[in-house]
């Protein structure tokens, strides 16, 4: 019973203390409504990236993989949603900005990274929509499912780390080094990329 | 100095060095009479630029300052009276908000000089932007968007250099 309770405090603090941390960033007394939204909609989708792995590993007391995998799904959407409100956000505070960093001629740095991962998750949804009429093997699915998932981590991390804005530096790397973590134990143990024998199913 | 000092082979050596200079210095005058380079435009510099803001002493209540030089490319003369604006997000606006832009005019060393709130990083940067637009000089010159980026967040003033084209 500790041990489940101390998994989830551990868990529900490194999701939460990023964004209460950005919470207290100096710089949201400057910024309009809309703009934080924006904002805080990316962070939010950045620590979800954290949740994920967990849910897929089966990690969690009380979520078994398979009923994981279910709240993954919907956690999946959620971050869908969320990067639509990010860019949907940062767009009406700041159109021309968000065209520059759309069309992939944007002076900051970050831009390329957040660009890149957009499109993947966007990827990641539809192919996951589609999984059933795909008609591919479970392994091959699962296997462009977790390189998306990967790279779409990755970048998010790259993207958040280099920007000079309302994170806290020590929970923003933080975050991304958990999250990148948790995904990279998910794929050793649920060998995804092991050798099989026979196909499974 | 005796002429029987002279030899061939210092000869030789001395022509094929004054030569190697000779032409050494042949290479560096072309780029010497280009002279001072221009300023491009930079990337993202012209956005969320308001056409034509007010000349004003100040842009808000101040507390950062905005300074630099407007030259001409080439000789790198200073201009004088060429109207420089300025635009940022600051403790007092976003950059879209018309009193967050202002314009001032260079001094006779081509200096300028602008009061206005202190820059706060938005969009992962803190930058500020600046305009020469020929549209609202005499078009004496070929318009400039600048979007310097500060080190640091805790900069209160930026200096940034124009170098103009003649249109």
């Amino acid at each position: 019973m500790f041990r489940k309770l101390s998994i989830w405090a551990a868990v529900c603090a490194a999701l939460l203390v990023p964004v209460v941390a950005a919470g207290f960033s100096p710089l949201l007394q400057w910024r309009q409504p809309i703009y934080i939204l924006a904002g805080f909609a990316g962070i939010v989708g950045f620590a979800l990236m954290l949740l994920q792995p967990l849910l897929a590993g089966g990690y969690l007391p009380g979520v078994p993989a398979l009923k994981g995998r279910r709240v993954h799904r919907w956690v999946g959407a959620g971050i869908v949603a969320l990067v639509v409100l990010h860019v949907g956000g940062l767009w009406l505070t700041s159109p021309p900005d968000v065209v520059d960093a759309l069309l992939l001629r944007s002076p900051t740095p970050f831009s390329v990274w957040g660009v890149l991962v957009m499109w993947l998750i966007f990827a990641t949804a539809a192919l996951a929509v589609m999984r059933k009429r795909l008609g591919v093997r479970p392994m091959t699915w699962r296997r462009a499912h977790t390189a998306l998932a990967v790279l779409i981590v990755a970048g998010t991390g790259l993207h958040a780390v280099l920007i000079q804005g309302t994170m806290e530096t020590v929970s923003k790397y933080a975050l991304f080094a958990l999250a990148l973590g948790a995904t990279v134990k998910v794929i050793l143990d649920l060998r995804i990329w092991a050798a099989r024998r026979r196909s499974t199913r | 100095m005796r002429p029987r000092l002279i030899n061939r082979r210092k000869l030789m050596a001395t022509g094929s060095a004054a030569a190697a200079v000779a032409l050494g210095s042949g290479l560096i005058v072309p780029a010497r009479a280009a002279g001072v380079q221009p300023t491009p435009t930079m990337p993202g510099g012209a956005n969320n630029y308001r056409p034509g803001a007010q000349i004003v002493e100040r842009i808000g209540n101040g507390g950062f300052s905005m300074t630099g030089t407007v030259r001409r490319a080439g000789d790198g003369a200073p201009l004088e009276g060429r109207r420089i604006q300025m635009w940022a997000h600051t403790t007092e606006g976003h950059e879209r908000d018309p009193e967050s832009h202002g314009a001032t005019l260079t001094d006779r060393n081509g200096r300028f000089v602008m009061d206005m709130p202190q820059i706060v990083p938005a969009f992962g940067q803190p930058h500020g932007h600046l305009a020469y637009d020929a549209e609202y000089d005499d078009g004496g010159f070929e318009t400039v968007f600048l979007r310097p980026v500060m080190t640091s967040p805790g900069q209160t003033s930026l200096d940034v250099e124009f170098v103009l084209v003649p249109a």
